[in-house]
């Protein structure tokens, strides 16, 4: 659909982007650029077996611009990132998402591997087999061995797709941290009030619940955690990012899932439209990508054997393009909405280089089933060789 | 239904002087694509109740395509030609509802991957636009002045960052007095330089004493109006199958009698023009309900980019401190807490896109712009004669720094 000379103009600018972001990190973290690595069977020298690693994946619901992240101006902004992780990462400067840039939906095409089309507002499985499935189902895990934990009602469905030859019962369980504290503090929410907007896209809905959730009797069962102590813990954390990380801590010192994926949304208060609040969500989603990482190297279930993806759904809009408001939005569709990154590090992982050639939003999934030795026959995207 | 078959009487519901401008040119949008008549009827129906740069634009815009010969129009539509509208879109009743249409296809054009095809189709229309009927530029050289940080006390971070390379840093501006210079600077302006809407005002609180001539907006003044549109937020959400797409269209369809403001309310006569703007602030904007900060930002953005004002003085305020919208649509706290150092982040970044806004206008070259720190002695001026990327330690008021800047 797209004419040549149009998706021509979108690649050269998500390619300059790329290159801008690699110099930027060159100069500040030590990269090197890796772009000749392919197919290095860094994992099998990691000498892990596929059945014995654990991945888990970060992704940002609502991305943050280079120039309130890698660019100089921004370097500030994400410390953790930049002297902690990329040094110790594969940074992959041009992911691009070709598909509908709202998270929900965005969220849904990175766990399928499919550029998805349901509504993002509405509470609706993905129609195109999930990463937790595939896994499941190829490799006859149960249930308990994959888990998303996710910011809104509205990603209640977003373990399991409505494929026919996959969907309920294959998929992973989701736990959605702020509605469990709705739960928990019935009648009495004003002391939490301020960690329970449902998401920022829409700003002033919710939708209903669909599908099986996780029930607050489970809190206790599942994560050895009384409703008394994790109300008490809520009211010490100061955004919902940092209570859908301290659920992913607890999932991994009581479960260990094999397959571990948190979505994150505080930056996403950018469409508020004020912008001190975008860049504390900067600051704070930097910070707990930092401590998953540290839980992953101190907990004796993932340390040494895991895999950690951090990428963000997708973009921002730009300053230049005048049909946009800035920061505040991802509704342009321009390079710098669709153009965005990841950062794997683990073992076997080649650390501090960076790949500049373009990967899409789609290849994670098949990514993820080479690494952790599943089929995933529908997804659109490839592997990408440089992680495998 | 496709636009060849428009018929005139299809238009009765439009308003007056919309209904004769489209009736006017009924030849020319029946030889227009789907995809692109819908967007300029969304525009076309709120004509009566456009400001006269708009009005302008849509007229130049008309009697251009209007005069394009055949090859010349398939030419500049053959992009929109390309797109691919659903059978369902064509059924829609777009000639009565072009806004909810637009809606819709931009859902459609996501959805099947056609969003960066029709993305290059706007852009290149847009700019084979500019370059047939060049947009005007102003009497006079624009100003643009934005007022940040009101309420804050102290501050030492760096400020006018992405400014500077732009223009003059001075670092020893004497705020004597300063608000009121600048307000009268804008208003003589105005007097020496009178058009309809072409000298603004906008406050992000409480609006200061101002001449009459100055085309005014202010988050104090509509507060009542916010507060009547969260109540009608919060009664539509409560309908069976009510999501943020319905609510969308229910707000855009809002008028400013629906929210306690104009006229038809107070029963005596208001400027509907400016009232209806002041409702779209609140209705289309993001964020505009909650935070004086973005509803001063975006204020100025729509100001700039439809009403395309000579003067534009821009005053931050505090916003609240941020709290869950579910609590603040509530209103169940007796009092916002303000954040002055938040809201001075906020408002230099906003400072920033007011400069970009003004640039996008015509004129751009000759224009000026100044940013002020209120109360303090740190401003940045940009203009042509302002030497850019420099830092000056010599003291000046604003009056001074206005001078320098034109």
């Amino acid at each position: 659909m797209v004419p040549l000379n149009q998706s021509s103009v979108a690649q050269k600018l998500a390619g300059r982007l790329a290159l801008t972001r690699r110099d930027f990190l060159r100069d500040a973290a030590g990269l090197a650029l890796g772009g000749a690595l392919v197919g290095s069977g860094v994992l099998a020298r990691a000498g892990i077996a596929p059945r014995n690693r654990k991945v888990v994946v970060i992704t940002f619901g609502g991305g943050a611009r280079d120039q309130e992240t890698f660019a100089p101006q921004g370097q500030g902004n994400i410390p953790h990132l930049m002297n902690e992780l990329i040094p110790q990462s594969s940074f992959f400067t041009q992911v691009v998402n070709r598909g509908i840039l709202g998270h929900y939906v965005a969220t849904a095409s990175l766990a399928t591997g499919v550029y998805e089309t349901i509504n993002n507002f509405a509470s609706l499985p993905p129609e195109h087999p999930t990463v937790f499935e595939y896994f499941r189902k190829d490799r006859k895990r149960p249930a308990s061995d994959a888990w998303v934990v996710a910011p809104s009602n509205g990603f209640n469905r977003i373990g399991e797709s409505s494929h026919r030859s996959y969907g309920p019962g294959l998929g992973a369980r989701v736990i959605l941290p702020k509605h469990l504290l709705t739960a928990a503090t019935s009648g009495r929410r004003d002391d939490y009030q301020h960690l329970l907007r449902d998401n920022y896209e829409a700003p002033f809905y919710a939708p209903e619940l669909a599908g099986s959730e996780f029930e607050l009797q489970q809190l206790e069962m599942i994560l050895k955690l009384s409703v008394d102590d994790f109300k008490a813990h809520a009211q010490t954390l100061s955004s919902p990012d940092e209570l859908s990380v301290y659920i992913a801590h607890r999932l991994m010192q009581q479960v260990a899932p094999s397959l571990l994926w948190i979505t994150m949304h505080d930056i996403d208060i950018a469409h508020a439209g004020a912008y001190s609040l975008y860049v504390d969500g900067i600051r704070r989603t930097d910070r707990l990508c930092s401590d998953l990482w540290k839980a992953i190297e101190s907990e004796p279930e993932y340390a040494g054997k895991t895999t950690l993806f951090i990428l963000p759904d997708f973009g921002r809009d730009s300053d230049d393009d005048a049909g946009g408001n800035g920061f505040q939005h991802h509704r342009t569709g321009d390079a710098l909405s669709r153009t965005t990154w990841m950062l794997v590090a683990g073992p076997g992982i080649r650390q501090g280089v960076a790949l500049d050639r373009p990967t899409e939003s789609t290849d994670l999934v098949p990514t993820l089933g080479a690494m952790l030795g599943f089929s995933t026959s529908l997804a659109q995207g490839k592997p990408i060789e440089e992680l495998l | 239904m496709l636009p060849r078959d428009l018929k005139p009487e299809q238009f009765a519901v439009y308003p007056l002087e919309a209904r004769k401008l489209v009736t006017d040119y009924l030849g020319t949008l029946k030889k227009l694509p789907l995809s692109f008549v819908p967007g300029l009827l969304r525009e076309l129906i709120d004509y009566d109740f456009k400001f006269p740069a708009e009005q302008t634009a849509h007229e130049r815009e008309l009697a251009k395509v209007g005069s394009l010969s055949n090859d010349q129009r398939k030419e500049w539509f053959h992009e929109f030609e390309e797109i691919n509208v659903s059978a369902q879109l064509e059924a829609f009743d777009w000639v009565k509802f072009p806004a909810q249409f637009v809606e819709q296809l931009s859902a459609h054009l996501w959805s099947t991957h056609q969003l960066d095809a029709f993305r290059t189709a706007s852009n290149d229309y847009a700019e084979r636009l500019r370059v047939a009927v060049p947009p005007q530029p102003p009497p006079f050289p624009r100003l643009g002045i934005t007022v940040i940080g009101k309420g804050v006390a102290s501050y030492d971070d760096p400020l006018f960052r992405k400014l500077r390379p732009h223009g003059a840093y001075f670092t020893r501006v004497n705020p004597e007095n300063g608000l009121r210079l600048l307000l009268d600077a804008a208003a003589a302006r105005a007097q020496k330089h009178p058009a309809p809407y072409g000298h603004w005002y906008i406050d992000g609180g409480e609006e200061a004493d101002h001449a009459a001539e100055l085309t005014t907006v202010s988050y104090k003044a509509l507060e009542p109006a916010r507060a009547a549109l969260l109540g009608r937020i919060q009664t539509e959400l409560a309908r069976p199958g009510m999501g943020p797409e319905a609510l969308r269209t229910v707000l855009a369809q809002l008028r400013p009698w629906d929210l306690g403001v104009g006229a038809k309310n107070h029963g005596k006569p208001g400027d509907e023009v400016l009232e209806r703007f002041d409702i779209k602030l609140l209705t289309e904007g993001s964020g505009t309900q909650i935070f004086s900060t973005i509803f001063a930002q975006w204020a100025a953005r729509e100001a700039l980019r439809r009403a395309q004002p000579l003067t534009l003085l821009v005053r931050f305020a505090p916003r609240q401190r941020q709290r869950p919208m579910n609590e603040l649509i509530t209103a169940v706290a007796p009092g916002p807490e303000l954040d002055p150092v938040g809201s001075l982040v906020d408002a230099d970044m906003g400072a920033y896109y007011n400069w970009l806004n003004q640039q996008r206008l015509p004129g751009a070259e000759q224009s000026s712009f100044l940013v002020w720190f209120e109360g303090h002695n740190r401003a940045l001026v940009i203009g042509p004669s302002m030497p850019r990327g420099t830092e000056s330690t010599s003291a000046a008021d604003l009056g001074q720094l206005l001078t320098w800047a034109a």
